[in-house]
């Protein structure tokens, strides 16, 4: 790792002052990602600014209609709150699926949205969800907040304050996991929203990161059902291809991973 | 130089260290804790686990300053006097270390999952909670078995007199 200056930022406007004073500052979070990645050289920020002591960045609030998650707010704590598991309970199972034990108690929701990796878990439920990004700026809606991997709407000094979920009918989340890595070949998150749309969203899949499938949520407008999603073919186009997979492969992962996640939806 | 302070198995430390300085390179370098191992340096294999305030994380994968001021226990904290723990005695009655390279790791992942699910352990459980710890050994029968056992017995009540 090449040599940083860390600090930690009392507020949100202290963490904005912070970054404007550095040469080349990034924000961190729960680190999971940002620190192997400088430790491998392919990041090197002049400064490191440490969001997660900020009060009111952590915690989860929930109304009837939504549930709102701190963006500093680690992975255990979502996986193990009851007003998740109560609310959503496709979220509280994907974050306890992120990962390992130790990487849950560090890794954050702000950070996984703000990295947007093409193989994160968090991602195909924002956008399946149809969620929120609410930042110190404005709110920044799902369908434009992923730019592509790694590429978001986020603001070089904006700072993630929190993510809103809509609350929805039924949802869930089934993923195929790298058997090395454990990262998502497949991972789809399913929704049917409390209107009667339906949203499905992939990770590890696309070429531009995570992204809808449109026939699978035809298929399940129609009937929600594994069943009805039998005979209906996911195109490989724009799908990645690599050592662990074919587009192909994973094209037929998404059928099959969609059809897990409606069953566990009910 | 960055003058970084924590609570180390209840004893006070500091040390000068860049900012860059991961948790397990102060635990072993800067005050001489080498219990807590190195072994993949990419946050897969666990060797490295300790707890910061109380929970289970890869000090690989964590600078020394972001513990600044946090309470921290290595393996080398669990042992009261020459009594093991638990969790320890366990690993040693069920034969669960072969090299040992990755015991100490295993073992404070052990101790941070029985303390989360109480009571309510079961093999399937420990296999998916050991997903973040790897026994080139290859041990992890006996791993296993020792984390049950210490489980049972850290819910038994003392025995009466």
């Amino acid at each position: 790792m090449y040599a940083t200056n860390f600090s930690r930022a009392a507020n949100l406007a202290d963490a904005s002052a912070k970054m404007g004073a550095a040469t080349d500052g990034k924000y961190l979070a729960g680190g999971q990602t940002l620190i192997p990645t400088m430790k491998q050289r392919l990041a090197a920020p002049s400064d490191l600014i440490d969001l997660t002591r900020i009060p009111d960045l952590s915690g989860i609030k929930a109304d009837a209609d939504t549930v709102t998650i701190g963006a500093a707010t680690r992975h255990y704590d979502v996986a193990t709150s009851a007003t998740v598991r109560g609310a959503i309970p496709a979220i509280a199972a994907l974050a306890a699926g992120i990962g390992d034990p130790a990487v849950r108690h560090m890794g954050t929701i702000g950070g996984s949205i703000a990295n947007n990796d093409p193989a994160a878990d968090y991602p195909a439920a924002v956008l399946a969800l149809g969620a929120g990004i609410i930042t110190d700026k404005r709110t920044i809606f799902a369908e434009a907040w992923f730019q592509g991997m790694f590429s978001t709407a986020l603001g070089t000094d904006e700072i993630v304050k929190a993510i809103q979920f809509p609350i929805p009918a039924k949802a869930a989340y089934a993923k195929f996991p790298n058997p090395a890595s454990r990262y998502a070949l497949a991972g789809v998150f399913v929704a049917k929203m409390k209107n009667g749309s339906v949203r499905v969203a992939a990770t590890g899949v696309g070429e531009g990161g995570v992204l809808r499938f449109p026939a699978l949520e035809a298929a399940l407008q129609a009937n929600w059902s594994a069943a009805a999603l039998a005979n209906v073919a996911v195109s490989p186009e724009g799908l990645l291809s690599d050592i662990h997979g074919s587009a192909e492969y994973r094209a037929n992962l998404v059928n099959v991973m969609a059809r897990r996640a409606v069953a566990a939806a009910g | 130089m960055t003058t970084v302070s924590m609570t180390v198995n209840g004893r006070q430390v500091s040390a000068d260290v860049e900012d860059r300085t991961l948790l397990v390179d102060y635990l072993r370098n800067a005050i001489s804790l080498t219990g807590t191992h190195v072994g993949c340096d990419t946050s897969q294999c666990g060797a490295c686990v300790v707890h910061v305030d109380g929970r289970a994380v890869k000090s690989c994968t964590m600078l020394a300053v972001q513990a600044a001021g946090s309470s921290v226990t290595t393996i080398e904290g669990l042992a009261t006097g020459d009594e093991l723990h638990p969790v320890q005695a366990a690993f040693r009655e069920h034969h669960g270390l072969q090299c040992g390279f990755c015991t100490p790791g295993m073992i404070m992942t052990a101790v941070d999952m029985i303390r989360r699910h109480g009571g309510q352990l079961d093999e399937a459980t420990v296999r998916h909670e050991l997903e973040g710890n790897i026994c080139r050994c290859t041990g992890y029968h006996n791993i296993v078995k020792a984390i049950l056992d210490a489980a049972a017995k850290m819910q038994m009540p003392a025995a009466a007199e």
